[in-house]
């Protein structure tokens, strides 16, 4: 169709935009990608060299009980911030998706969380928390907790402590997905509605879940993968502990990969966090298309 | 009709009030904090208002931790990871979204495939590719690895692709190459996007703890981040200048999402709705 311009220089010049860009996410991104599934069936350390072993570092982990209780923490920690960002996001963003005076004034307090930095976050949350002197718990001594909880400093405790701030951090963000998804519903919908009689919790119920089913799906879906690899709000606020009882798979990961220089095995728990991300990203699809038909 | 929507709408509107409130106290009790005594920060009730204003804490804390050294660190790094992941980025993207030639989708398939799988699945080959070359316990280290991310490429293409092709094949037509259309024509055109992505990077790069623990030993290269984690380490009870020195770390990035803010949320709702 077009003349201009011939295909050769096209090509040439689509390869110059796009190969320095390219190049250094191939580099870093692409390559380690795809070494991490080589390195898991090796065996190799900071100081040996590389010898393959076949699948020895998933037996070895497999018979690890650290990494079960990492596995266990992280399934815990994503049973707590998945389902409850996800509510939390959507009742604040249907309160929020209506014309009221200052509208903009909450928009902006409820995301303000999100862009702060984690570190300073976390350690406020920590102080907050602190079991007998924290603001947290005198409003719970006040509200007639006679035994408060020790939060951070208790091994059952201190992992819903880190999901609270996690969900008090996060809901802004997944809120603004949400009122994006929720601007884009035609407001004779929810006129017509009306009119047949609906209440408000029916409304919600048959015209906004619906409407915004695409939306929840793809914001389950980085909730999910955002839990499965979460670590720095954890390594700020309690480094894993106490004991570890808060201890992560990403923590695992760095401590044996790049603390202990183990380079083989980290990359088998490495292998194994993909895989479980990879497997969940699916059941839901697998969900997602079964609701559609 | 009348009467129970505008109760309705002003228990909405006490609701809101009360919840924003709420998810700004951790906020309001670090700003109070941070003007106390250490032994004030933690009273029984709660202290809203301090007896004294301890100013001297923002003074204190520039020669209690060397602040400015990584306010400096944080500053240069976020500086230099924003132009570049800009640069780079839509740079890329115009490649991807307005050049047709043989492998683009090839390419571009591979970075789709990446996105879904977590940092810290390869943080380790990433680390031992640094050591060898050397770069481990660098700035560049982090500017290497910050700067060719995904994420512009996607947000500048999903952006470019609203361009219409016929105003580029007119500039064609007018004898521009495609490195001028990019630079004359585009660049201009997606100043919204670029701030989107230059806004979204600077703070998350500013905010970024991973990347710095993993890769910065040495004191006078830490970023903000890092030195305010490792001062609460190793000063357990100095509540009131931990506090002043988290209301520090967080100051640029609330001025700067004050006056971008806009451009924030347009980026995270594009980048979200891929």
């Amino acid at each position: 169709m077009r003349r201009f311009p011939g295909p050769r220089r096209t090509t040439l010049a689509g390869w110059t935009f796009i190969l320095p860009g390219f190049l250094g996410f191939a580099a870093l991104t692409l390559v380690p990608v795809m070494a991490t599934f080589g390195l898991a069936f090796l065996d190799w350390d900071s100081y040996s060299t590389p010898e393959w072993v076949g699948l020895a570092n998933f037996e070895r982990l497999a018979a690890n009980p650290t990494f079960w209780t990492a596995l266990g923490n992280t399934v815990f920690y994503a049973a707590g911030h998945v389902p409850l960002t996800l509510v939390a996001s959507l009742g604040l963003a249907v309160l929020l998706n209506r014309r009221i005076r200052g509208v903009q004034y909450f928009r902006t307090a409820l995301f303000f969380p999100y862009i702060t930095s984690l570190v300073a976050v976390a350690i406020v949350w920590n102080l907050l928390f602190d079991p007998d002197l924290g603001p947290v718990n005198q409003l719970l001594r006040a509200l007639g907790a006679g035994d408060p909880p020790g939060w951070t400093s208790s091994t059952t405790w201190a992992m819903p402590a880190i999901i609270i701030a996690s969900v008090w951090r996060d809901m802004g963000y997944y809120m603004v997905l949400y009122l994006a998804g929720l601007q884009t519903i035609p407001p004779e919908l929810y006129e017509a509605a009306e009119v047949d009689g609906a209440g408000a919790w029916q409304r919600f119920r048959h015209i906004t879940v619906p409407s915004l089913r695409t939306m929840t799906f793809f914001i389950l879906i980085m909730l999910t993968v955002s839990s499965f690899k979460v670590f720095d709000l954890v390594q700020v606020m309690t480094e894993g502990g106490p004991g570890r009882s808060t201890l992560v798979l990403s923590q695992l990961i760095f401590r044996e990969g790049i603390t202990e220089g183990r380079f083989g095995y980290s990359s088998a728990i490495a292998v194994v966090l993909f895989a479980v991300v990879l497997v969940l990203t699916m059941v839901q699809f697998g969900f997602s298309r079964r609701d559609e038909r | 009709m009348t009467a129970p929507r505008t109760v309705r709408a002003s228990a909405t509107w006490a609701a809101l009030a009360l919840l924003s409130a709420a998810v700004l106290v951790p906020f309001a009790w670090m700003l109070v904090s941070s003007v106390k005594l250490d032994d004030e920060v933690f009273t029984v009730p709660v202290q809203w208002i301090p007896k004294q204003f301890h100013w001297e804490n923002y003074v204190d804390i520039w020669t209690t931790i060397p602040m400015l050294t990584y306010l400096k660190n944080s500053l240069l790094l976020s500086v230099v990871i924003t132009v570049l992941q800009v640069l780079t980025g839509s740079f890329a993207a115009y490649g991807f979204a307005k050049v047709s030639f043989p492998g683009r989708d090839l390419l571009f398939y591979s970075y789709l495939a990446t996105i879904a799988v977590p940092w810290q699945a390869y943080m380790v080959p990433q680390y031992i590719l640094m050591e060898k070359a050397g770069l481990v316990d660098t700035h560049l280290s982090l500017i290497l690895l910050q700067a060719f991310g995904a994420f512009g490429v996607f947000l500048m293409r999903q952006y470019y692709l609203t361009i219409p092709d016929e105003l580029l094949d007119a500039a064609r037509l007018d004898g521009l190459t495609e490195y001028g259309i990019w630079a004359r024509i585009v660049l201009p055109l997606s100043r919204p996007a670029m701030a989107s992505l230059a806004l979204v990077t600077f703070v998350n790069t500013w905010n970024d703890y991973m990347g710095p623990f993993i890769y910065l030993t040495d004191n006078d290269l830490w970023t903000v981040q890092i030195g305010l984690r490792s001062f609460v380490g190793a000063y357990d009870a100095q509540y009131a200048l931990m506090m002043t020195g988290s209301v520090l770390s967080v100051l640029p990035v609330v001025v700067i999402f004050l006056f971008g803010q806009r451009y924030f949320v347009q980026g995270i709702a594009t980048s979200g709705m891929k």
